[in-house]
């Protein structure tokens, strides 16, 4: 696009950006600051990822942005285009098709390969912030791998609730030392980060940090030895292709109350549509 | 360095901020199992003293050996921060004389004293939470509570709490900054009994800073009076409070008022 620079960030911002990332990924889970800028977009809408995004883009990539793992929302539709005009690559909705792919709040259904990209859009990228205030205190936290505190909110939590009740953001320990917020994906996903071929970038535009899980490296969600970790889903089968071993949205379809599940992952859903499955469609009682 | 079979040894403490001297070539040793009181009047070192034995605060001058489970000889200033702060963990325990800072006042009862463990590695839910309320028996504590926060606690039940979260991890050397200050009377009394069982059966070093005589006598095997941040007087409780030496104890030791 005429007057901006490809991908719209300077060569020095994205030079900066990267040598973040180069430190997030040889530390895996440590949280790198780098000096985040301001961005065409308000902070909560991923800032922090497109900025990952615009330092790792080629100009023969392939880009897929997701929101809540629909490709058609807002959020997915305007970064997609944002990056269509201003480094003019190619974008896609095919799991399977992309290069790099830009997501808040879900991992694709798809199974992702070694040559591909995932980049994290952040809200809050330290998953002690709820427990200690004070960034000195989860600092020297991190720095001795002093993690106590984290279990003591899951002890809270089973003596509470009789289970661990984090449905999203589930902490992880990635490589055995550090603790990492996962960035609020469902804790359905969680396994999919253990051992991921492809690499996965995390940005935290308004708290200006980057952490990065290198491929096939461990990502271990925290729990107790008799309460282990579990990937909850709602127990139904989409009410549109039928699948009933992926994430589902809950969408109220009439002003009578009537639900229907399906699929948060929309380029899975119509791929296995495409192959020929089906759901019980908008008929909630079936899909019970 | 360190006093032959000493837990603990110090020795030449010195420090100052500005213009004030808070310990002049202070030195103490403690032994396994025992009790040692620090008694003086305000503003004559004894916190100071303490905060600089546990490592919290470093001295000008002088040195604090501490000899670990393992056996080996450590230079608790020298140390670095990490292997400190996993010795404050495990062999050593801290006890306030405000509960309230060293516990989570929003996180439950068994979450508190579970914390220690948790930051030990123990993974086991239904372990922690066995320990835990065993623990909450052993300072009478109803075992009912274990789901409480610690603000619906009295005063007292706070600092019982906070005396087994620190003792959860069995450490083998607790200082105790001033732990019956601010309760009455015979909640006092209560809790001076249950530190002194406490200790007996586990064996546990305590270094206890005091103002209040009475509770030196009642828990103390050892006495070390400071004045000025010097230590002026040491040796056994019964000794130091009957046959007083220095005129500075023996003015401490007459203005205790009779019960």
């Amino acid at each position: 696009m005429e007057g901006y620079n490809f991908a719209y960030l300077d060569e020095q911002t994205k030079r900066m950006i990267r040598r973040a990332i180069l430190k997030a990924v040889a530390v895996p889970g440590h949280q790198v600051p780098f000096g985040s800028r301001e961005m065409p977009l308000p902070y909560g809408w991923g800032t922090g990822g497109i900025q990952v995004t615009a330092s790792i883009l080629g100009a023969d990539d392939t880009l897929k942005v997701i929101d809540q793992g629909a490709d058609d929302t807002t959020n997915a539709v305007s970064i997609r285009r944002f990056f269509a005009r201003t480094a003019g690559v190619r974008t896609t909705t095919r799991t399977a098709e992309a290069t790099v792919i830009q997501t808040r709040h879900r991992v694709p259904e798809t199974p992702l390969r070694e040559d591909q990209i995932i980049v994290y859009q952040v809200p809050q990228p330290e998953p002690l912030s709820r427990l200690e205030p004070s960034r000195v205190q989860t600092k020297i936290m991190h720095a001795l791998g002093e993690y106590g505190l984290m279990h003591v909110k899951l002890y809270e939590d089973v003596a509470r609730y009789g289970q661990v009740s984090i449905s999203y953001d589930y902490p992880v320990m990635v490589n055995g030392r550090h603790l990492m917020a996962p960035s609020p994906i469902p804790a359905f996903d969680n396994p999919k980060l253990d051992r991921m071929p492809a690499l996965q970038l995390f940005g935290a535009g308004r708290e200006k940090r980057i952490y990065a899980v290198p491929p096939f490296t461990s990502v271990r969600s925290l729990d107790f030895d008799d309460h282990p970790f579990r990937a909850i889903r709602a127990p139904h089968a989409c009410g549109l292709c039928g699948a009933t071993d992926c994430y589902l949205d809950e969408v109220v379809v009439d002003d009578r109350g009537k639900r229907l599940f399906v699929c948060s992952d929309t380029d899975h859903c119509a791929t296995r549509r495409e192959a020929g499955h089906s759901g019980a469609d908008s008929l909630p009682e079936a899909a019970e | 360095m360190i006093a032959p079979g000493a837990l603990l040894s110090a020795r030449g403490l010195a420090l100052s901020f500005g213009r004030i001297v808070a310990l002049r070539d202070a030195a103490m040793d403690i032994w396994p199992g025992e009790v040692l009181a620090i008694v003086g009047e305000s503003g004559s070192g004894k916190t100071t003293l303490l905060n600089v034995l546990s490592g919290n605060v470093r001295p000008d001058g002088g040195t604090v050996a501490y000899r670990s489970g393992s056996g080996a000889v450590v230079d608790v200033h020298a140390m670095p921060a990490p292997a400190l702060r996993a010795l404050h963990r495990s062999e050593w325990g801290f006890v306030q004389q405000d509960p309230r800072r060293n516990l989570r006042m929003n996180v439950s009862a068994g979450g508190n004293v579970g914390e220690r463990l948790m930051a030990q590695g123990a993974r086991h839910y239904g372990n922690i939470r066995d320990e835990a309320a065993r623990w909450l028996e052993t300072v009478e504590i109803d075992a009912s509570r274990i789901d409480d926060l610690p603000r619906t606690f009295s005063g007292g039940m706070l600092q019982r709490l906070q005396i087994a979260r620190t003792l959860v991890t069995r450490p083998s050397l607790v200082f105790m900054d001033e732990p019956t200050g601010g309760l009455d009377v015979s909640v006092q009394a209560r809790l001076l009994d249950l530190i002194r069982s406490l200790v007996a059966r586990l064996h546990i070093a305590v270094v206890l800073v005091t103002h209040d005589i009475a509770v030196a006598r009642l828990l103390a095997d050892r006495i070390m009076v400071m004045q000025n941040g010097s230590v002026i007087e040491t040796g056994l409780t019964d000794q130091v409070l009957d046959d007083p030496h220095h005129p500075y104890t023996q003015l401490l030791v007459s203005s205790v008022l009779a019960a």
